[in-house]
């Protein structure tokens, strides 16, 4: 096939690229735009109960007046301090802990029922005991979005760990590496991507605990607005509190995959 | 006095349903520089014993010594090539080389510098910036081996470190490391299941047989094979002679192979 003729299909591929990649972008706003106007529209037309379900012009002048007189930024702020906070002390010492029980293999053959047990418990039910231990403050809600994460985590990394080929330490060992050093030079950055991995589920999770503590400790935040505008009937309040979730999740889910795409880039 | 002595050793694996002897009574002595192989049908232990000799599964019984000194005092005597070339994939080329003398404590300028020149000796030129990725498998199997050499043990194990790589690769390689070893004087054992690597590379054969692992016989390769390389080795007329000798013994040690 001659040199012209290639490029051509070249061209064309790429054509056909750039049209899927277009309707698809159609497509999201399509559905984007259908459900807000569909919600409006059933709001203003009384198919649904405005005073349940709002309304986007509502949500949206809520949205611009708390943003106004302030609130939002310091609930927002709040949680968005207590879900960052939660998540990286989740994280880190689920690693830690992954760590220990790598380090002591006795250790972590006398800790596997209890981890297992502590993992299938649904953590937010421990919320009354840490207000109670910790006080009703922020201290108990970043315990609360940490500890969601922490036991999945040990148990995730710790596995990862377990399963590094064990030639790489047979080539550290023969270099007369000591057990630190076999975890710093392998088992350590072979599990890198594990762990990244988990810091993606871990927010998630943060999310969960820092919402649910705030449920529970209700005096600030953004679980507070929610819980608040569910007391007095404002779900106009609610949805707004929603929205905000949904847009700064996503964002906190976004950073965590540009760092798993930098730290891996770095690794190849 | 030898320079590696292994006498009496014996070993059993343990699983809660059976204990497997994996080597039985195996004593044999290597001289200094010299080149020896472990050639056996698999299940002979030779994986087991070279594990053995460097220190890093106690035997059952029985005892290594090297230079008269057990292995355990004597770490970082040793050297390990393994079968597939084991570079640590987020390690650079030369963090990848380096890492012996970073673990033992010992990396300064100069080393480096006789590391890295070492690495060009290999004709692997401007790769130390480089992942392992990015190298052919043939590239990297010789990294591993600068790798090895970096630490200037006195006693090279190299399990079937030719095993993963195509034909072509393999015969260059040969000639590479047996040339390596021989300039660097090095002490060297090799384990493998193929005859003709074996006559190829070594001074003497160590024949295991299988199940439990035992000594069974040592073939001598004569003096004109030795002082060649392998691929010169391969078309020599006395090659086919000594295969032949060694496949006979094979066939009698695992008739109903097939």
């Amino acid at each position: 096939m001659n040199q012209k003729n290639t490029e051509l299909l070249h061209q064309q591929y790429l054509k056909r690229l750039r049209s899927e990649r277009k309707k698809v972008r159609v497509y999201q706003l399509l559905i984007f735009f259908t459900f807000f106007a569909g919600w409006e529209l059933s709001s203003r037309q009384r198919w649904i109960d405005p005073l349940l379900f709002s309304s986007p012009s509502k949500v949206w002048n809520l949205l611009i007046e708390k943003t106004l007189d302030g609130s939002l930024a310091v609930n927002l702020g709040v949680t968005l301090a207590e879900t960052v906070l939660g998540f990286i002390l989740g994280t880190l010492a689920g690693t830690m802990l992954a760590a220990v029980l790598w380090w002591s293999p006795l250790l972590s053959r006398i800790l596997d029922p209890y981890l297992v047990i502590l993992n299938s418990m649904p953590k937010v039910a421990l919320g009354p005991i840490l207000i109670v231990a910790l006080g009703t403050n922020m201290t108990s809600i970043i315990a609360m979005g940490a500890i969601i994460s922490v036991i999945i985590t040990t148990i995730v990394v710790y596995t990862s760990f377990k399963e590094v080929d064990q030639n790489y330490l047979k080539v550290l060992q023969t270099f007369g590496a000591t057990r630190t050093q076999c975890f710093k030079e392998a088992i350590l950055p072979a599990s890198f991507p594990t762990i990244i991995s988990s810091l993606k589920v871990n927010v998630g999770l943060s999310w969960v605990g820092v919402i649910v503590g705030e449920f529970l400790v209700s005096s600030r935040g953004l679980g507070y607005m929610i819980i608040y505008g569910f007391q007095v009937f404002n779900f106009t309040l609610v949805f707004l509190s929603l929205f905000v979730i949904a847009v700064f999740a996503t964002m906190m889910y976004q950073l965590v995959e540009l760092l798993e795409k930098k730290l891996i880039k770095s690794n190849q | 006095m030898d320079f590696l002595t292994l006498t009496g050793i014996h070993h059993t694996y343990f699983t809660k349903t059976s204990a497997v002897t994996a080597l039985n009574d195996i004593s044999l002595d290597v001289r200094e520089g010299e080149f020896v192989s472990f050639l056996g049908p698999s299940g002979c232990g030779k994986t087991t014993l070279l594990s053995i000799i460097a220190g890093l599964i106690d035997p059952s019984d029985g005892q290594v010594k090297l230079e008269g000194k057990t292995v355990k005092q004597a770490s970082n005597q040793t050297g390990y090539m393994l079968q597939q070339d084991y570079l640590f994939p987020w390690k650079t080329i030369e963090e990848n080389i380096l890492l012996g003398l970073k673990i033992s404590g010992t990396l300064n300028a100069q080393k480096k510098e006789e590391v890295l020149a070492l690495l060009e000796q290999m004709g692997l030129e401007n790769v130390g910036k480089l992942y392992p990725k990015q190298l052919s498998g043939g590239m990297r199997q010789r990294v591993a081996l600068v790798r090895t050499l970096a630490t200037e043990p006195k006693l090279l194990m190299l399990d079937e470190p030719f095993s993963a790589l195509d034909y072509l690769t393999k015969l260059k390689l040969e000639n590479l490391v047996s040339n390596t070893l021989k300039t660097f004087e090095k002490t060297a054992i090799l384990v493998t299941h193929d005859i003709g690597e074996a006559i190829a590379m070594s001074d003497r054969i160590f024949l295991l047989s299988p199940r439990p692992g035992r000594l069974h016989q040592v073939f001598l390769i004569p003096e004109e094979l030795r002082n060649i390389s392998p691929f010169e080795v391969r078309n020599h007329p006395l090659y086919n002679e000594l295969f032949q000798s060694i496949w006979k013994e094979l066939e009698y040690l695992e008739p109903e192979e097939y």
